[in-house]
C-alpha cells in the first residue's frame, strides 16, 4: 500500500519539519539525534574499517607485506580502540534505541532530549581526540591500554586516546540513563513492562550494563593518565603496585561492555524473528528476564580475561564457573528464537536473512567461548587467534549483523523509502560468505598456535591467513554494497506505507517516517507484544 | 513542533508534572548511581593497597592534619543543611531564602576546597608529599607512603573537582533564583542539584575516616 | 502534589546528629581498638550516609525505585572490590617455589593484615 509520492513531501514529518544545519545541530527530536549518530558510527566504522583492511594486507605475508611492527601495533590498537567504543558500543542503542525507543513505548520523545543531543556532542569530542590520537602519530597499547606498557613504556598518543575514550564513556552513560527513566516513566497507558515489545528489555538490560560500569573505565583511564604525566606508581610494582590491578579495574567495565555490544543485537533479533515467522515470541518472559540477567551476570566474569596474569588460580576457579554460568542466558534465547521459527510462516527478506545469519554465527561464537572461560583450554588459547575468532563471530557475526538487520527492517521507517531487496539479500549473503571466511580460518590458525597482536607469524600459518584476507575482501565488498543501495533509495526508492512488512508494535502504527512529535494521540495499549496470529482473538 | 512551551513549567515530552519531577529525580538519583562506580575504582584500588600495605598507609595517614579533616568535614554537613533548607524554600514559593540558603551553600561549598588547597594541598607540597611531583619522604615503607598519598591525592582531588563543578551549577541555579525563576511547581533543577552536592557530601563522610583515621592516632 | 515537604525541625536534628557523628568518629580515632578502630569509623560513617541519604535526599519519602537505584550502585561496587580482594588475598594459597619469590608483590609479614593467611 504505497502511497503517492506526493504525500511524502506534502505530509510534515521530522525529515522536513525543519530546514538547515542548525535544524540539525541543535535539534531535541530523538529521531533526528538517532539520525546524526548513524552517520558518525558509519563514519567510525569506515575508519576502523580501513585499519583492518590494512591489517589483513599485511598479514598475507608471514613477514608482514607493508608495515613495520611498530606501526602494525598502531594499526591493530586503532582498530580495537575506534570499533569498540565508537562504532560497536553506540551502533544499536544510539541509532536505533534513540529511534525507536520512545516510539515503542508510546511517547513523544526520551525523558531528557536536550541531554539526549548533549551525548552526542560528548561522543564527536571523543571521537575527535581520538582520531587525533589515531591519525598523528597512533596509539600501539591495543584498545586494552595495559600497564606497564601504557603508563610508562609507549611513546604514543596514550593520553589522547585515553582522554577520547574517557569522554566517549559519558556519551555511553547518558544514552543508558536517558533509556532507563524513559522505560521507567514513561510508557504508554497499558504498556505493562510484559507488554514491551523485547527490543525494549534488550535496550533496559544495556543501559543498567552502561550506567553500573562505564564509570569504572573512566576512573582506570584516569589514573593511567596521571601515572603517564606524574610517574604515581599506582600500578607499578617498583614502588609497589601492581599492573594487574590495572587489568581488574579495566575489564569489569570492558568484560561487561561486550554485552553492551551484543545486547541490543538480540533484542533486534526478537523483533525480526517475530515479524518474518508471523509468530509471537516462544517463551517471552524468558527471554525478557533473559536479557536482564545477561545484564547482572556480566559482571562477575571479567577475571577469565586474567586467567593468565598472574591473577590467583582460585580467583580463576570461581571466575570459571560464573564464566559458564553467563552463556546460559544467552542460550536461552537462541533456544527460544528457534522455537519461535518453529511452524511460523517464515520469509526471506534481508532482515530475516540478518537475523537467521546472527543465530548461526552467534551460537558459533558462544560455543568457542566456553574454551576460552575453561581454565586448562585456555592457557593454551589465551590471546591467539582462537580468541580473536571467538570475539568476531559474535561481534560482526553476531552484533553487526544484528545492526545491519535492524537497520534494514526500520528503514522504511526512518526514511520513508523501501530500498531493493534483491540487492539487499545479495548484499546479506556476500557479507555471510566474507565473514565466515576471513573468521573461521582464525579459529584454526589460533588453535594452531599463531598468537595475535603479531606484526609476524610463522610461514606453516600462510595459508590460513591467506584464506582470512581474501574472505576479508568480500566482506569488504558485502558491507559497501548496502551503503549504494541505501543510500539510493533516500532519494529514489519507492515510497514506505505505514507498516510495509506487517509488523506489531506501536512505531509501526505511525506514518513512514513519523510526524515530529511521533503520535497525534499517546496510544492505549490493549495487546500483548507479538499479537501475531489473526485467529487470536486480541482485544482492542 | 514547537519547543517546549516557554512559559509553562511542563516539557512537551510528559505528560504531566509529577511524572516531569519523577523523571527528573531518577535520572539524577541514576546519575548519582554512576558517580558511586566512579569513585568506587578508586575506593577498591585503595582497599586492595591498604590492605596490602598498612603500615605504610597508617604512617601517611598520620602525616594528615585529622583536625582540618574534621573542620572541613564539618564545613560540608553546614552546606548540606543548607542546601537542604534551600531546596525546602524552592518547594515552598520562598525567594529570599532560597537565595540566601544557595548563597550559604556555595560560600560553604568554597570555604571547603580553599581550605583544602591552601592548608592541605599546599602544606603537603611543601612537606615533600606530593607524588611525582617533589616526594621526598625517606622513612621506613617509604614506598607505601608513596602509594598512599597517590590515592590521597587522587580521591581528594576527584571529590574537590566534584565540589567545584557542584558550586557552578548552584552559581548557576543562584542567578535564576534571584530571577524568580522557581517555585513551587518549578523546583527540580534545585531538588536535583541538592542530590547531588548531598551525594558529594556523603562521599566525603567516608573519605575522611579512610584517608584520615587510618590505624588510629592513639 | 509533587515532593515531599519535609519540616525544618527533621534537618536541623539530622544536623546536628550528622555533626554528633562527626565529634563521635574523629574522637574515636584517639581511642586504642586495635584492629576495631577501623570498623566502628566505618559503621560512624555508614550511619552518617545512611542520614544523609534518607533525610537530606528525602530518599525516605521517595518512591522505592530510587532506593533501588541507590542500592544497586552500592552492591555493584560490593561485586568490584569483593571479586577483585578474591584475587589479591588468595595468591599465596599456592606456595611459590623460593627462587620465583618476587619480594617486590610479597606483602611483608606484619600483624594487621587481617586476611593474609600465612
Amino acid at each position: 500500500m504505497a502511497t503517492a509520492a506526493g504525500d511524502l513531501e506534502n505530509r510534515v514529518h521530522y525529515l522536513n519539519a525543519d530546514y538547515g544545519i542548525k535544524s540539525w545541530l541543535l535539534t531535541t527530536d530523538h529521531k533526528r539525534i538517532a539520525i546524526l549518530y548513524m552517520a558518525s558510527i558509519t563514519f567510525f566504522f569506515l575508519v576502523g574499517g580501513i585499519a583492518a583492511v590494512l591489517i589483513r594486507i599485511h598479514l598475507i605475508e608471514p613477514n608482514g607485506a607493508i608495515f613495520e611492527p611498530g606501526t602494525y601495533n598502531k594499526l591493530f590498537s586503532m582498530h580495537g580502540i575506534i570499533m569498540v567504543f565508537f562504532f560497536m558500543i553506540p551502533s544499536i542503542p544510539a541509532v536505533l534505541g534513540n529511534f525507536l525507543v520512545p516510539m515503542m513505548i508510546g511517547a513523544r520523545d526520551l525523558a531528557f532530549p536536550k541531554l539526549n543531543l548533549l551525548s552526542w556532542y560528548i561522543f564527536m569530542v571523543g571521537g575527535i581526540l581520538t582520531l587525533y590520537a589515531v591519525i598523528w602519530g597512533g596509539v600501539d597499547t591495543g584498545w586494552t591500554f595495559y600497564t606497564p606498557l601504557s603508563t610508562t613504556y609507549a611513546n604514543s598518543n596514550v593520553l589522547s586516546a585515553a582522554l577520547g575514550v574517557f569522554v566517549s564513556g559519558f556519551s555511553s552513560i547518558l544514552t543508558g540513563l536517558n533509556f532507563v527513566v524513559t522505560i521507567h516513566k514513561m510508557r504508554a497507558p497499558g504498556m505493562t513492562w510484559f507488554r514491551m515489545p523485547l527490543f525494549l528489555w534488550a535496550m533496559y538490560a544495556t543501559s543498567i550494563i552502561q550506567i553500573l560500569g562505564t564509570p569504572v573505565v573512566a576512573i582506570t583511564l584516569v589514573l593511567v593518565a596521571m601515572e603517564r604525566l606524574f610517574h604515581v606508581g599506582i600500578f607499578d610494582p617498583a614502588v609497589g603496585g601492581d599492573p594487574i590491578l590495572f587489568q581488574h579495574l579495566f575489564w569489569f567495565y570492558s568484560h561487561p561492555a561486550v554485552y553492551i555490544m551484543i545486547l541490543p543485537s538480540m533484542g533486534v533479533v526478537s523483533e525480526l524473528i517475530t515479524c518474518f515467522a508471523k509468530k509471537r515470541i516462544f517463551g517471552y518472559s524468558f527471554v525478557a528476564f533473559s536479557s536482564v540477567a545477561i545484564a547482572v551476570v556480566s559482571f562477575v566474569v571479567w577475571g577469565h580475561h586474567l586467567f593468565l596474569s598472574g591473577q590467583s588460580v582460585y580467583a580463576g576457579i570461581i571466575f570459571s564457573a560464573l564464566s559458564f554460568a553467563v552463556a546460559i542466558p544467552s542460550a536461552i534465547k537462541v533456544f527460544n528464537w528457534t522455537a519461535t521459527l518453529y511452524k511460523g510462516s517464515i520469509s526471506y527478506q534481508a532482515p530475516m536473512l540478518y537475523a537467521l545469519g546472527f543465530i548461526g554465527l552467534f551460537t558459533m561464537g558462544g560455543l568457542t567461548g566456553l574454551f576460552l572461560a575453561t581454565l586448562a583450554t585456555d592457557t593454551h588459547l589465551h590471546d591467539t587467534y582462537f580468541v580473536v575468532g571467538h570475539f568476531h563471530y559474535i561481534m560482526v557475526g553476531g552484533a553487526v549483523m544484528g545492526y545491519l538487520g535492524g537497520i534494514h527492517f526500520w528503514w522504511p521507517k526512518i526514511t520513508g523509502r523501501l530500498y531493493h531487496d534483491g540487492w539487499a539479500r545479495l548484499a546479506a549473503a556476500i557479507i555471510f560468505i566474507g565473514f565466515n571466511l576471513t573468521f573461521f580460518p582464525q579459529y584454526m590458525v589460533g588453535y594452531l598456535g599463531m598468537p595475535r597482536r603479531y606484526a609476524i607469524y610463522p610461514p606453516e600459518f600462510q595459508v590460513l591467513n591467506v584464506m582470512s584476507s581474501a574472505g576479508a575482501s568480500i566482506l569488504a565488498v558485502g558491507y559497501a554494497i548496502p551503503l549504494v543501495y541505501l543510500i539510493w533509495s533516500m532519494r529514489y526508492g519507492p515510497v514506505a506505507g505505514p507498516n510495509p512488512w506487517g509488523a506489531k508494535g506501536l512505531e509501526w502504527t505511525t506514518p513512514s517516517p513519523p510526524p515530529t512529535e511521533n503520535f497525534e494521540e499517546i496510544p492505549v495499549v490493549t495487546e500483548e507484544a507479538y499479537a501475531y496470529g489473526a485467529k487470536e482473538v486480541s482485544v482492542g | 513542533m514547537a519547543d517546549s512551551h516557554a512559559n509553562s513549567a511542563l516539557a512537551h515530552q510528559f505528560e504531566d508534572l509529577e511524572q516531569q519531577h519523577e523523571a527528573a529525580s531518577l535520572g539524577m538519583w541514576i546519575f548519582l548511581a554512576t558517580e558511586v562506580m566512579f569513585f568506587g575504582g578508586l575506593f577498591a584500588g585503595y582497599t586492595i593497597y591498604r590492605n596490602l600495605y598498612l603500615p605504610g598507609f597508617e604512617a601517611g595517614s598520620h602525616m594528615l592534619n585529622v583536625t582540618i579533616g574534621a573542620i572541613n568535614t564539618a564545613v560540608l554537613i553546614c552546606s548540606s543543611l543548607t542546601m537542604a533548607l534551600a531546596v525546602r524554600a524552592a518547594q515552598t514559593g520562598k525567594r529570599n531564602a532560597l537565595v540566601a540558603f544557595l548563597m550559604l551553600t556555595v560560600a560553604l561549598g568554597l570555604a571547603f576546597v580553599i581550605i583544602k588547597l591552601t592548608l592541605e594541598w599546599r602544606h603537603d607540597y611543601l612537606e615533600g608529599f606530593a607524588p611525582g611531583l617533589n616526594f621526598t619522604f625517606a622513612g621506613p615503607n617509604a614506598k607505601s607512603v608513596e602509594l598512599f598519598f597517590c590515592f590521597y591525592f587522587m580521591m581528594t582531588g576527584v571529590h574537590a573537582l566534584h565540589m567545584v563543578v557542584g558550586v557552578g551549577v548552584l552559581g548557576v541555579l543562584l542567578v535564576q533564583a534571584w530571577k524568580g525563576h522557581y517555585g513551587p511547581d518549578r523546583y527540580n533543577a534545585v531538588e536535583t542539584a541538592g542530590l547531588y552536592w548531598h551525594f558529594v557530601d556523603i562521599v566525603w563522610i567516608f573519605l575522611f575516616p579512610l584517608l584520615y583515621l587510618i590505624g588510629g592516632r592513639y | 502534589m509533587q515532593g515531599h515537604v519535609v519540616p525544618k525541625g527533621i534537618y536541623f536534628v539530622i544536623f546536628g546528629s550528622l555533626m554528633a557523628l562527626t565529634a563521635l568518629t574523629t574522637g574515636m580515632a584517639y581511642v586504642n581498638l586495635g584492629q576495631w578502630n577501623t570498623i566502628v569509623a566505618l559503621i560512624i560513617a555508614c550511619c552518617k550516609g545512611t542520614l544523609v541519604a534518607l533525610f537530606f535526599m528525602h530518599l525516605r519519602w521517595s518512591p522505592r525505585l530510587m532506593r533501588v537505584a541507590l542500592l544497586s550502585a552500592l552492591l555493584w561496587l560490593a561485586i568490584l572490590i569483593s571479586l577483585t580482594t578474591t584475587d589479591f588475598f588468595s595468591r599465596d594459597w599456592t606456595p611459590v617455589p623460593q627462587s620465583w619469590e618476587s619480594s617486590l608483590l610479597r606483602p611483608p609479614a606484619q600483624p594487621g593484615n587481617l586476611l593474609h593467611r600465612r
